[in-house]
């Protein structure tokens, strides 16, 4: 009987690890169990344009090519543990499924803190689901709290405001999405949130939820009490391996993998997207996870070419991955694009515009570029975005 | 032949695709995308890859 794999996680690490099985010329049959309900569909815009104008999950569903036609999707369903060596998964329903080859595609999920004070009220945002159940929340002189400004937290909040709620942003950080932009930009995207009314409380924690059965306001550790009708918790992610687990794996942080996006070398198992930590021949082959929109694509393409190669009983390319990590952001009308990993560096510097208007910003470390971010500027980083790749 | 389709409403000009298939897509001087609207097939598998990689999920790939 010919190979068969199954995908754990039907998003779109795992469409397009199932595309390029096809692609990379595996006929056997391809099952896709996914725990979500929907077909595999477009999260960025949860956060943004689509929390905005009302969550629609069929609009937001990605083209399938028609070489996954045959697939058989498996929604609605849990994988709760696997036995790698024995080849099967167990479901949460207790059923048992076979596999030739695996793919580990099951993404991350918000990072929830445990905080005194009532449960409901407080919302995550990774799935449409989450999505329906905020936008309830978000209207006019309603007042929401979001914890965390990261770029999630910032789109959010940017969002909010455009329906009219008033909006407060808590955080540990000194500057909104100071990790991955830095400092001086992170300040001028404060500025710009500040012009369009949203109320900054950083170096802050949330100590506890007040209220009855639903959060009604939340108290920082400096005593302010802020009313909330709802909080946005965007605290970082949490990887979804559990299922994983008394495998032997690394699942330190994600899944380890090395360049062919290969888990391991004797059972045929690839991981990809968000859960994938993968080395970039780019920048020095350190496994790192990205939590990019255009990851899942870049290492669902090789990892699919990577299984095939290993049911086939061949050795997969073992040439080096070097996708080049791109994510974008909108919040309000500025468009925010960035190239590379502005993370690492150690220096940072505006070399054109300023940051509370349009710019270019380059990253620097000791080996010399290793990011670039515009704000409406995206049409002058082909330049930079070139530099990054002949690194 | 390969027929290009951008939907132009969903379209934010990120010019991911332009990285993919650069002479099929382009973003011009005010930094809008422009792109033609037919391809030789040997160009296939870039427009495809471009069309992947579309955060806006804007372009359609059709054969004639
Ligand atoms: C609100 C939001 C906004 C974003 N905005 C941007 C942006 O502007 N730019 C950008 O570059 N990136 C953005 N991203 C990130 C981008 O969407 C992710 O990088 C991408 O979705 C990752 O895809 P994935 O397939 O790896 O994981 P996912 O899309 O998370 O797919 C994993 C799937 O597996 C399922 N699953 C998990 N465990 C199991 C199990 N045990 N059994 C069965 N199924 C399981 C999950 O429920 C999920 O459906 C955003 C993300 C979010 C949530
Ligand atoms: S990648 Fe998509 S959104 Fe970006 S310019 Fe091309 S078609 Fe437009």
């Amino acid at each position: 009987m010919a190979a068969s794999v199954v995908v754990v996680g039907a998003g779109l690490g795992g469409l397009r690890a199932a595309e390029s099985l096809r692609a990379a010329g595996f006929e056997g049959a391809i099952t896709v169990v996914g725990d979500e309900p929907s077909m595999p569909y477009n999260r960025p815009p949860l956060s943004k344009e689509a929390l905005s104008a009302g969550v629609h999950v069929a609009e937001l569903e990605f083209r399938r090519k028609p070489s996954v036609a045959d697939v058989n999707w498996q929604l609605g369903s849990q994988v709760i543990s696997s036995d790698l060596a024995a080849r099967t998964l167990t479901l949460a329903d207790g059923t048992q499924l076979a596999f030739d080859g695996l793919v580990i595609a099951s993404g991350i999920r918000p990072r929830r803190l445990p905080i005194p004070g009532p449960e409901t009220g407080r919302h995550v945002l990774r799935t449409a689901h989450d999505a329906m159940n905020v936008r309830n929340y978000l209207t006019p002189g309603r007042s929401a709290v979001i914890m965390g400004a990261g770029f999630i937290g910032c789109e959010v909040a940017a969002t909010a405001r455009g329906l009219g709620s008033e909006v407060h942003v808590v955080a540990l950080d000194e500057q909104p999405m100071i990790r991955p932009l830095g400092a001086e930009l992170g300040l001028g995207m404060r500025s710009r949130h500040l012009k369009h009314g949203v109320d900054f409380h950083l170096g802050r924690t949330v100590r506890e939820f007040l209220g009855g059965d639903h959060v009604t306001s939340v108290l920082l550790d400096d005593g302010t009490e802020l009313p909330a009708s709802v909080v946005i918790e965007a605290v970082g992610s949490v990887c979804n391996v559990e299922w994983l687990q008394g495998n032997g794996l690394d699942l330190t942080d994600g899944v380890l993998v090395d360049q062919g996006m290969v888990v391991h070398s004797e059972i045929p198992i690839v991981a990809v997207g968000d859960v994938a930590r993968h080395p970039n021949s780019l920048f020095g082959n350190i496994p790192r996870r990205i939590e990019h929109w255009n990851m899942p694509t870049e290492t669902g393409r090789r990892a699919g070419a990577s299984l095939a190669a290993l049911l086939r009983g061949e050795q997969p390319d073992q040439g080096p991955f070097s996708a080049m990590p791109a994510f974008w952001s909108d919040q309000y009308a500025y468009k925010l694009q960035s190239f590379g990993m502005p993370g690492i560096a150690t220096s940072i510097q505006i070399v054109d515009g300023s940051a509370d208007d349009a710019c270019i910003v380059e990253y620097c470390d000791d080996t010399g570029l290793v990011g670039v971010v515009g704000v409406d500027r995206t049409a002058e980083l082909a330049p930079y975005r070139k530099q990054l790749l002949d690194r | 032949m390969v027929i290009i389709t951008v939907d132009m409403e969903k379209c934010q000009n990120y010019g991911q695709c332009c990285f993919e298939a650069d002479d099929v897509f382009a973003l011009n001087g005010d930094g809008q995308l422009e792109y033609v609207k037919e391809a030789d097939e040997s160009r296939r598998a870039d427009i495809e890859s471009a069309a992947d990689i579309c955060p806006m999920q804007a372009i359609t790939v059709d054969k004639k």
